[in-house]
């Protein structure tokens, strides 16, 4: 996993800098277009307009105010659960549960929600708490798994996706038993928290608190993997695990903490998901966010600061593909067939760092 | 003597063995071919699914559903190609290309699926091996696919190749140790990348047994996560074909359980029967790991073990 | 109110088509809706043509689609999530949509509510029987098929076809809607063979189709020997019955086609009645009620056509509940206990009374449970 995290990449100054930065900006830039014009001859097969079809991309993502509310708030799950997959990926550790502790954590913020409502804490101190418990549950799934690779070498993506599975179901299971709202009759969810106790929006938009949060994490993570001691210890751990246990790393806290880490940023899109959205946990907690999360993380090279832009590009795909639905007639299934274009080609572009000749110094001196 | 219930829990859990088993059995032997190798493809849901649809359009317009087949592996070879030689240029990495090619795969199936969603294509036809016994469940339970076979066949046949014969070799080299793959001369970018293309192939098999044998349809929500789920029982079954059998069946036989139970009568807790098959194969983990095993079979080079 | 009075009137112009009996006159004027052109959006939550719930809407869109000056735009595979809220705001605010239909029940609260507070000037209509005037804004509404009626049909030519009077219920979740279908197969049943049961297996889900063959297998294996079921696409039940020999009753549309020797009735949704009356009030600049709801005494439920898996007892008795259900004869003929002995249902209740929509329970003669 080559990101430009790498204790390395911080010895560059100056003019390679720049070229650096130029190469990060160019060749993604690039590879962006290629799909463009690869699906543009697959929408003239079809019979379609590709200028129509990039032109209502822009609209519906970007196009007006509303649209980039639009891409913004769909981006905000995304965003927590990229930073959820791309910390433990820094440490080494591809752990794909962010979809299982948003969903645990979620309902964790509704069920502990009710009580303190109940006994009427107020708003300012009642929303604080049950974010804590739906970070500490998001956490604590995940260290399930980083203790388990840490003390057992049980497989952490295999069991990070079977805890998925066994979380969904947990939910369900009180959702749809010991916990269901008498008054939900055909959703079954948990009692609604009601309309005092949400987080609400940004003043003058739409979009909710949880893109807040994301940017926040997102730069609070980056100087902590970035620029801390924790984070350079968490580095060399990810570049070499054997290497760190030599030097005397305290190797298993480190995965444990960066699982912590992972979980509560998942914990808490699930807390923005019922507190901002949903008002109460139900199945439609299940959206795929984490699933989502793991491939913007990717394509930000599990770079905090990077994967706020390729989630938001994803979030403007998603706002505009009911668009082109609407407006072109083409099934829902074209988002995901140009998505994963994208994706694919992005990640193949990987190979071009470094190889291009424009970005490399002159060997001349 | 067993009560009647159990009887028909346990029958089945034998046909569900049997039913279930044989996508998570392809797209299990084609992922532990890929792994082998010392690569790892995570995407082979999107095989999985592409290969259902491929299988379906084709028996719809042929009547034939071996051809049907045959298209659904060809499909898998598609993706399977796509990724080997991406994930053979440098710097390039397999599992998140693996999430891609699947987000692409199933894409794909659902865009040009959409004629076929309603009609109803050929489906191939099991062999009935339980006409000895006047029990219709067990006769149904012993309704056996071909595809099942043939699977059990590749396990085998996967099975003693890489132990017995020079390809296997190779193969098992290239995946533990590219540099010495490299000193007998060797080219490991061409081992992975049939590797990968063999295993892409092998996943869409197991897709053209989901919509012409069992379910036996074509929709959308066909795959439930199979394909993704069929990647960890190779983790599970240590890079073993033969242990792959057994996994598959396992998780088929557990898959059954929920609707078994609720059948004579145990509905309470229907879903966490339903998630049966994930907490069992996580204790087993649990279990297993314990002693080390999975870390001494992984190969070597394989990003997931490092 | 001058708005109710313009729905009263357009409740007797499409009185032929027996509308109306069900219906709460609570629209809000919308003058002069037919001089402009009016976009309607639609927001699916499965694909379109997933020949279930998601297609039996999108069929009857096309009538929409035919009426002068309408412009339909929809969108698919939406989940109950922020998204869906998301959805409708752009149909609005990039298509200029003024009427949005939300199809899939979890769109209602508090996706659809909080945009009809926010869009007081676009009307908003759903898919389920939640709108109450007292809780809602003025601008939202409902429509609903009470699809019981229809099972409950399915249930008398199901008994009068089985050989075992066992019928087996592949059922996605222990909801009311799923629960009414499955209770009112059993009396349906029961009315013409009172040692009749309903066997019934729960999914989990909307969509597994690997699952719902399993659980087609299992009750075939326990004895069964008719199948029907509640989940969204019915093509793997119905074609898992047809493969072992036993008969089927169809969900959601026709598919009559799939069972070809077993097939004996289904339940089906006639969405099209709702839109074609709102297409009606639409051209004529006329406000849609708030609320919408039937069954067989208004045309919005049918059965489909007899298949050869119908005995001709079942159909003569299947078309007499029909001519019943017409009339307005009771499906919930209390006192009736639920299956673990207690008395659920102490009176008569109306088919349409609001009672019936929180059901939590089996009655007796179901084999199966809730939790």
């Amino acid at each position: 996993m080559d990101g430009t995290l790498k204790p390395t990449a911080a010895v560059a100054v100056g003019g390679a800098r720049l070229r650096m930065t130029a190469e990060a900006i160019v060749i993604p830039l690039a590879s962006v277009c290629a799909a463009a014009a690869l699906f543009s001859l697959f929408l003239l097969f079809l019979g379609k307009s590709p200028g129509q079809f990039f032109a209502l991309i822009w609209q519906g993502g970007f196009g007006s105010s509303f649209s980039i509310q639009n891409t913004l708030q769909r981006s905000s799950p995304i965003i927590l659960t990229a930073l959820a997959f791309a910390v433990p990926a820094i440490i080494g550790l591809t752990m794909i549960g962010a979809e299982g502790a948003l969903v645990l954590g979620g309902f964790a913020a509704a069920v502990t929600a009710l009580p303190l409502i109940a006994l009427g804490v107020p708003v300012g101190l009642t929303l604080p708490l049950v974010a804590v418990a739906a970070m500490a549950t998001g956490a604590g799934l995940i260290m399930i798994v980083g203790w388990l690779r840490h003390a057992r070498s049980v497989n952490e993506t295999i069991s990070s996706l079977l805890l998925t599975y066994i979380a969904i179901a947990t939910m369900s299971f009180f959702v749809e038993g010991l916990l269901r709202d008498p008054g939900s009759a055909n959703k079954p969810s948990t009692t609604p928290i009601g309309k005092d106790y949400m987080v609400g929006s940004i003043p003058g938009t739409d979009v909710h608190w949880g893109f807040v949060a994301g940017l926040v994490l997102a730069v609070a993570l980056w100087v902590l993997m970035a620029r801390t001691t924790f984070g350079f210890a968490a580095r060399v751990t990810g570049g070499n695990p054997r290497a760190a246990k030599a030097q005397g790393l305290p190797v298993g806290g480190l995965i444990l903490a960066c699982s912590a880490i992972s979980g509560a940023c998942a914990g808490l899109a699930g807390f923005f998901e019922v507190t901002a959205i949903h008002g109460q946990a139900n199945a439609s907690l299940v959206a795929g966010y984490g699933f989502a999360g793991i491939l913007v993380s990717f394509l930000g090279r599990h770079n905090p600061l990077a994967i706020v832009p390729i989630a938001i590009l994803f979030g403007a795909i998603e706002a505009s593909g009911g668009l082109i639905q609407r407006r072109m007639g083409l099934p829902d299934a074209t988002s995901a067939l140009l998505q994963g274009l994208i994706f694919v080609l992005l990640l193949a572009s990987d190979t071009l760092h470094g190889r291009l000749a424009i970005f490399r110094e002159r060997e001349a001196r | 003597m067993l009560s009647p219930e159990v009887l028909t829990v346990l029958i089945a859990m034998l046909g569900g063995a049997i039913r279930v088993s044989t996508p998570y059995l392809f797209v299990a032997l084609g992922e532990t071919l890929t792994e082998k190798s010392g690569r790892i493809n995570l995407g082979l849901e999107g095989n999985l699914v592409l290969g259902a649809m491929m299988a379906y359009a084709v028996s719809f317009h042929t009547g034939q559903p071996w051809l049907g087949v045959l298209a659904a592996c060809g499909a898998g070879l598609f993706l399977g190609l796509l990724h080997g030689v991406i994930c053979s240029l440098p710097r390039v990495n397999d599992i998140a290309v693996g999430i891609a090619l699947m987000s692409f795969g199933t894409g794909a199936a659902f865009f040009f699926g959409k004629p076929y969603i309603q009609p109803q294509a050929p489906r191939l036809e099991g062999l009935a091996l339980g006409e000895w016994s006047s029990n219709p469940a067990l006769k149904q339970a012993l309704l056996i696919n071909p595809l099942f076979f043939l699977g059990i066949a590749i396990a085998v046949l996967l099975w003693w190749a890489l132990a017995n014969t020079r390809p296997g070799l190779i193969l098992r080299m290239t995946g533990d140790s590219e540099a010495s793959a490299r000193a007998m001369g060797v080219n490991p970018v061409r081992v992975r990348i049939l590797a990968t293309v063999a295993g892409g192939g092998l996943a869409g098999i197991g897709g053209a047994f989901l919509s012409l044998s069992y379910p036996g349809s074509w929709n959308e929500g066909l795959s439930s996560g199979q394909g993704l789920m069929a990647v960890a029982l190779v983790i599970f079954a240590r890079w073993n074909p033969l242990r792959c059998v057994w996994a598959a069946l396992l998780f088929g036989a557990a898959g059954a359980i929920g609707p078994a139970l609720q059948s004579v009568g145990i509905s309470q807790g229907y879903y966490f029967f339903n998630a049966a098959p994930y907490i069992l194969t996580l204790f087993i983990m649990i279990a297993s790991a314990r002693a080390g095993l999975a870390a001494q079979s992984a190969p070597g080079e394989l990003s997931i073990v490092k | 109110m001058s708005s109710a009075r313009l729905t009263r009137r357009s409740l007797l112009k499409t009185s032929a088509a027996g509308l109306g009996a069900a219906m709460l006159p609570f629209g809000l004027p919308r003058a002069a809706l037919a001089q402009e052109a009016l976009t309607i959006g639609v927001v699916y939550v499965g694909p379109k043509d997933d020949f279930g719930w998601n297609q039996a809407h999108a069929v009857s869109m096309d009538i929409l689609k035919g009426v002068p000056g309408v412009t339909v735009v929809e969108e698919e595979n939406v989940p109950e999530t922020g998204a869906c809220a998301k959805s409708m705001e752009s149909m609005i605010n990039l298509d200029g949509a003024t009427l949005i239909l939300g199809t899939s029940f979890g769109y209602f609260d508090p996706f659809m509510v909080d945009l009809a507070n926010k869009y007081p000037d676009i009307q908003f209509r759903h898919a389920a029987p939640l709108w109450s005037a007292d809780k809602h804004p003025m601008n939202l509404g409902g429509y609903f098929c009470y699809l019981n009626q229809a099972h409950f049909v399915d249930g008398v030519a199901a008994a009068l076809s089985s050989t075992t009077g066992k019928i087996g219920f592949v059922a996605a979740k222990p909801i009311p809607t799923v629960l009414s279908n499955i209770n009112s197969v059993l009396l349906g049943a029961r009315s013409v063979r009172p040692d009749a049961t309903v066997q019934v297996i729960f999914t989990g889900d909307w969509s597994l189709p690997v699952r719902e063959a399993e659980a087609a297998n299992a009750l075939v294996d326990a004895g069964c020997d008719v199948l029907t079921c509640h989940v969204d696409g019915p093509k793997v039940v119905i074609e898992t019955a047809e493969a072992r020999g036993v008969k089927c009753c169809g969900h959601n549309a026709s598919q009559a086609a799939l069972a070809p020797n077993g097939f004996i009735t289904g339940a089906e949704y006639k969405w099209e009645t709702i839109y074609t009356m709102y297409a009606d009030m639409l051209a004529k600049g006329e406000a849609l009620p708030n609320v919408v709801v039937g069954g067989y005494h208004n045309d919005m439920v049918r059965n489909t056509a007899y298949g050869a898996g119908a005995t001709p007892e079942a159909i003569a008795a299947a078309d007499a509940a029909i001519a019943d259900l017409k009339a307005g004869k009771p499906i919930y003929a209390g006192p009736l206990k639920d299956n673990a002995g207690n008395v659920v249902i102490d009176k008569i209740y109306d088919n349409y009374d609001p009672f019936l929509d929180g059901m939590g329970y089996l009655l007796e003669g179901v084999i199966g449970s809730t939790t």
